[in-house]
């Protein structure tokens, strides 16, 4: 070792990008970072609650799995978070960051409520509620269209723009709070309790089954899109290299235009579908965070609807587990929010160690003699 | 009237001052290449580690001493926000992770951490009710000696505690480190073109690490003025809000210059609160006002990718990872 970093100058370590990596150790390396993740977040937890963490992680599944309505409430939550996440996968695809899904749902649960309150009982039932769709996915449309035209035509950073776009959803949705609700109350309550006018019906009795159903087809469907039809091969080349796709003919700012519109479409329907199936009502909390949650969760599963299931699963689960850990050691339900942050932290580190090869110098040197 | 327009003016100030620390230490970081979308989750742990260096000083001494009150909790501010400017440039210059998805775990993180630590930090000591550090609160309030003897002047521009005048300063010096100083040179080079800068043996990995740290660090003081100045020592779970976003938008608006983000900073704080003084406003107009900063924020952003002007767009890199094999 001593006469080695005599005689050559070598770095200690250096990393080449690996060509690929087998899927099954990708899979090893993912799983040990959740393994490590855990035991981190089971670390912070004795630390700030001297709770055996075995216990702690017990009362997280029970959180999740206790009671049939947890385990619905658990569905709803993640096929809305996995809804938001397939709208901005074909987006992140194309390297386009919409960071406005909070706003894009938002406005398009705006919209719906919009309905439900100016033509709310004058229509039949159903074609209330198309008409709510309607106007959901065209909120998240001209959201989400109007940073892409800029980038497409001007190239104006897109991730600033959308995120600006958010703020702007979200005080729109306090103005008409504020002039909906008659005493000046920032708080809208359920609208149309009895009549249940713009409502989506209960499936077999289930309140969320239609939502979760809704959200299961359009996954799949997401899935084929990317992967099998001719939009999906645009969006996966201009995301390579822009020049490439011009290269081989593609109008770059047709693909980006037409897939924010797309991305925008399911985020407004997101907001229809937390509007009109399963909160009836409207705050600026409506997406409550999950527009950028659902960038993580897309980014984990490498923008592959499927995996998407999973890691969505996962971020609702600790979500969902951390409150319950909440409620009944009656900690902050930041906590969450915490074990959130750390877990994803190890998530996004782990990446590395799949794209990329660590080369030690005495290792190296063995190679080269 | 006019005592309407200047204490306008001072409450703009007031507001604009955690925004301007945000938006310094954002625009230090993003010169380098690094777009911290983990600002306002740094804020928030600026905040709470200032918070709670004070409060565990209040509480282990019976006469706390004026200038351990200050120091304590600025330099707890200043080792939370680092560390977590660290987290972020472990991960994106060191394992080379998305720095979108850094970014905003990180504000989650932050937020979390904020929120958790304020929620329950009393109930750590077996203490109820909320965090309220007075004594501590009055030292960072503390004005300057003459400020009240000045008039009307004196109250509106003098009568801020120290942290204020802090972030005019650290702006000024920032806009004298990145264009008067060799080391802000290679600084900005890295943020243009990190393979050129590579190439001209600028160590392009400790550029990037240390302007994010010391980024990260001087947005934190934006927390810490809001927790120690503006509320008195009080913490309110989200009660930060967004301004940490503001922040990111007024480095956009400043066309990532520190000079102009302090009068920008001023700016934002009076668009921010413009709705209080604006007499006979519905509560719904008010929500339309409180659009104003973020809407001027996108016509900024329009409209300089639409000059093209070369000296006011972000810097070159801005959001890519640097990876030297990779040329």
């Amino acid at each position: 070792m001593n006469n080695l970093s005599k005689t050559t100058h070598e770095p200690l370590i250096h990393i080449t990008k690996r060509a690929a990596m087998d899927w099954w150790k990708a899979c090893l390396v993912r799983l040990a970072s959740i393994v490590v993740a855990l035991l981190l977040c089971a670390g912070v937890i004795i630390l700030l609650t001297k709770l055996n963490p075995v216990e702690i992680y017990a009362t997280m599944f029970k959180g999740n799995f206790g009671t049939p309505r947890k385990i619905w409430v658990l569905l709803q939550n993640l096929s809305m978070l996995l809804c938001i996440s397939l709208a901005v996968t074909p987006a992140f695809k194309m390297r386009f960051w919409n960071l406005g899904a909070e706003g894009q749902v938002l406005v398009g649960g705006l919209g719906a409520m919009a309905c439900m309150f100016y033509i709310g009982d004058r229509l039949p039932n159903v074609v209330l509620i198309l008409i709510m769709l309607v106007a959901s996915i065209l909120g998240g449309v001209v959201w989400a269209v109007i940073p892409a035209v800029f980038k497409a035509k001007w190239n104006t950073n897109e991730s600033l723009f959308t995120l600006m776009m958010n703020y702007i959803a979200i005080q729109l949705v306090s103005f008409f709070i504020m002039v909906w609700v008659p005493n000046g109350s920032s708080v809208m309550g359920v609208v149309n309790a009895d009549s249940r006018f713009g409502w989506l019906p209960d499936l077999f009795g289930q309140k969320y089954l239609f939502n979760i159903l809704v959200v299961a087809v359009l996954t799949v469907v997401m899935f084929v899109y990317l992967k099998y039809s001719k939009h999906g091969y645009e969006i996966s080349v201009v995301g390579g290299s822009e020049n490439t796709a011009r290269y081989i003919g593609i109008n770059v700012k047709k693909v980006i235009i037409r897939t924010l519109m797309l991305s925008g479409g399911i985020c407004g329907l997101a907001g229809f579908l937390l509007v009109s199936g399963t909160n009836h009502t409207i705050s600026k909390n409506l997406a409550g965070g999950m527009g950028f949650t659902a960038i993580m969760v897309s980014w984990l599963a490498k923008f592959n609807p499927l995996m998407m299931v999973l890691t969505s699963f996962l971020i609702v689960f600790l979500q969902r587990g951390a409150g319950e850990i909440a409620t009944q050691f009656r900690l902050n339900e930041s906590v969450s929010d915490i074990l959130t942050g750390i877990i994803l932290f190890c998530i996004i580190g782990c990446e590395f160690f799949i794209n990329y090869q660590i080369h030690t110098r005495n290792k190296h040197k063995e190679e080269t003699v | 009237m006019i005592g309407t327009i200047f204490s306008f003016i001072k409450a703009a100030i007031i507001q604009g001052i955690p925004l301007l620390f945000g938006a310094t230490g954002e625009i230090i970081t993003e010169k380098s290449g690094n777009l911290n979308l983990g600002i306002p989750g740094i804020m928030y742990m600026g905040g709470i580690s200032g918070i709670v260096g004070g409060y565990l000083y209040e509480r282990s001494t019976e006469n706390p001493v004026a200038v351990l009150c200050i120091l304590i909790p600025f330099l707890s501010c200043l080792l939370g926000s680092a560390l977590m400017a660290l987290i972020y440039c472990f991960l994106t210059i060191t394992l080379r992770a998305n720095q979108n998805v850094t970014g905003l775990a990180l504000t989650t993180f932050g937020i979390g951490v904020g929120n958790f630590f304020g929620g329950s930090l009393l109930s750590f000591f077996n203490q109820s009710g909320s965090i309220s550090l007075l004594t501590t609160g009055t030292y960072y309030k503390t004005p300057l000696p003459f400020a009240s003897k000045l008039g009307l002047f004196g109250d509106t521009f003098l009568s801020f505690g120290f942290l204020a005048y802090l972030a005019i300063i650290l702006a000024l010096v920032s806009s004298w480190f990145l264009n008067r100083t060799r080391s802000g040179l290679n600084l900005r080079a890295v943020g243009e073109n990190p393979a050129t800068a590579d190439s001209a043996g600028i160590n392009v990995t400790a550029y990037k690490y240390w302007s994010t740290i010391i980024g990260g660090a001087i947005a934190g003081l934006g927390g810490l003025y809001f927790v120690m100045d503006y509320t008195a020592g009080a913490w309110t779970n989200d009660g930060f809000g967004d301004r940490g976003w503001l922040a990111i938008a007024i480095v956009i608006f400043a066309l990532w210059k520190p000079k102009s983000a302090v009068l920008s900073s001023f700016l934002f704080g009076g668009l921010y609160i413009i709705c209080v003084y604006i007499p006979n406003l519905s509560s719904s107009s008010k929500e339309l006002i409180k659009m104003l900063p973020y809407l001027v924020t996108i016509l900024v952003l329009a409209f300089v990718s639409m000059k093209k002007k070369r000296s006011s767009q972000p810097p070159e890199s801005l959001g890519i990872n640097y990876f030297r094999e990779e040329r």
